[in-house]
């Protein structure tokens, strides 16, 4: 089979296997089926329940678009700024570290005692889950650019700002994305937790009502919708990234 | 008498404490190219460092055509021996950069910088990406961009020795040609006598060894003799004592 070919049929073949073998299994009551549905009965169930979960869909998209927009804005902030300032750097890097040992099973219900049930601690916690590899991949990203290209930069009289723009950007570029893919994901999981502790729609709103009449169908549909979700994303910044990093498409062909 | 394109006079380098090279007095002269030999780790790079104005030797005055311009960056242009094209621009964007960093009009500086895309023999690669380019090639756009700095003195450090054998010859010749075609002054440091004897009209010889406590000095100045260079490498040889 031709390489090119083989990377896209092997895991395609993988997961489809992994479906049967579970259908299978369900079929020949090896499961019970009120402990776990069969990838059909997850189907029909979503199919079945389609407007709703759009609807609730919906909410968590764009719970987590904002949050991730407003955790991609703080991230890219707190990087340049300890990009340029060597104080601020040594006094906030231990602190967003920390911010991450929290977890975020944690802090939501406390979110939702401070913030309420509206929208708020939802955007909160989606902000507090996406900053962080923003921050850290570009951080990274900026302090891996060649010292002799700033030298040389500065016999061309470049100022900092130039120096920024022209060779530590673009130097920190492909870790951005991939940090912002981490991101996009962290976006929609935490939009879900956060809507598990109360809300009136969402992805996770639908999770707990349904697991409290016990379709567990239900559930597994509403578990592949945040899978295709997050799957989605991840596609998106990928494509942003083929958009806005051409030279790396071509790095890569020519190795 | 007239007035060297660059001259240094009486540097004393010190690098992190270290004195690395004394005394170091050496002139190019308007439209010459002069080579800097010497081992590694003997202070070449510190010294051009301190040329080109990126920091400020402890004692001495760098003069640009009789002006002080010690630790004044951006007054001579300095090209190294990794070509440093910046990944994310295509050539032309990397060429066009020094004029871009002035402040000139991006239209302007495209147009500058296509039209001596010919003479530096990089016709068709205007589009392309740093990394689609061979060793040789990156070098040659490395040398347009070092040529916008528009500074007629440029140092050169050690700028074809990433390059295959093959590859440097051609390049160190093409480059002989073209910088007295532009009327350039050029210090170029390397460590091959072969490159020194075949590009420079005048060879300094720096020698000492600052990481084992011995300062450098400038031991020697041998003129090339352009109809026999072979004496001149033989003379050079035997002042490094590889005779």
């Amino acid at each position: 089979m031709h390489p090119s070919h083989k990377k896209r049929v092997v895991p395609a073949v993988a997961v489809a296997s992994l479906l049967v073998m579970w259908q299978a299994a369900c079929l020949f009551g090896l499961i019970p089926a009120f402990m776990l549905p069969s990838p059909l009965n997850v189907m029909a169930a979503l199919l079945g329940d389609a407007p709703l979960i759009a609807s609730h869909t919906l909410t968590t998209l764009a719970e987590a678009a904002i949050g991730l927009a407003i955790g991609v804005v703080l991230g890219f902030a707190l990087a340049v700024l300890m990009e340029r300032f060597e104080t601020f750097y040594l006094a906030v890097q231990p602190l967003i570290t920390l911010s991450q040992t929290v977890p975020t099973i944690a802090i939501a219900p406390l979110l939702v005692l401070w913030l309420g049930y509206g929208i708020l601690p939802k955007i909160v916690l989606i902000v507090l889950t996406t900053f962080f590899p923003v921050a850290v991949s570009l951080a990274d990203g900026f302090r891996s650019v060649d010292r002799d290209i700033v030298d040389l930069m500065r016999t061309m009289n470049a100022s900092d700002l130039q120096i920024f723009r022209y060779a530590k950007l673009p130097a920190a570029a492909e870790q951005f994305f991939s940090g912002l893919k981490i991101s996009a994901t962290y976006a929609i999981v935490s939009a879900v937790i956060a809507e598990w502790l109360g809300g009136a729609s969402g992805l996770g709103v639908y999770m707990t009502r349904v697991r409290k009449s016990f379709s567990y169908d239900k559930m597994f549909a509403s578990i592949a919708v945040i899978s295709a979700l997050s799957l989605a994303l991840m596609k998106l910044v990928g494509l942003l990234e083929h958009i806005c990093i051409p030279w790396k498409q071509i790095e890569r062909i020519e190795s | 008498m007239t007035v060297p394109a660059l001259e240094a006079c009486h540097l004393k380098l010190v690098w992190e404490d270290l004195a690395v090279a004394e005394d170091i007095s050496l002139h190019v002269d308007e439209g010459e190219i002069v080579c800097l030999v010497g081992r590694s780790g003997c202070g070449k790079t510190t010294l051009f460092h301190a040329l080109a104005g990126l920091e400020k030797p402890a004692e001495g005055t760098v003069l640009l055509h009789g002006e002080n311009i010690t630790g004044v960056p951006g007054r001579v242009s300095y090209m190294l021996q990794k070509d440093l094209l910046l990944p994310s621009r295509t050539i032309l964007g990397n060429a066009m950069l020094p004029l871009i960093l002035r402040g000139i009009d991006r239209d302007e500086a495209r147009a500058r910088a296509r039209d001596l895309f010919a003479t530096f023999g990089l016709s068709g690669t205007e589009d392309l990406w740093p990394s689609q380019l061979s060793g040789g090639m990156r070098q040659r756009a490395a040398l347009l961009r070092t040529y916008l700095m528009d500074n007629d003195v440029v140092l050169l450090d050690e700028p074809f020795s990433a390059l295959d054998a093959i590859t440097r010859v051609e390049l160190r010749r093409w480059f002989a040609g073209m910088a007295r075609e532009l009327g350039l002054s050029a210090l170029v440091i390397t460590h091959d006598i072969d490159e020194a004897v075949d590009l420079g009209s005048r060879i300094y010889l720096l020698d000492g060894n600052p990481m084992q406590g011995s300062v450098s000095h400038l031991i020697a100045e041998a003129p090339v003799d352009a109809q026999d260079r072979g004496a001149a490498k033989a003379a050079v040889g035997a002042l490094l004592g590889l005779a």
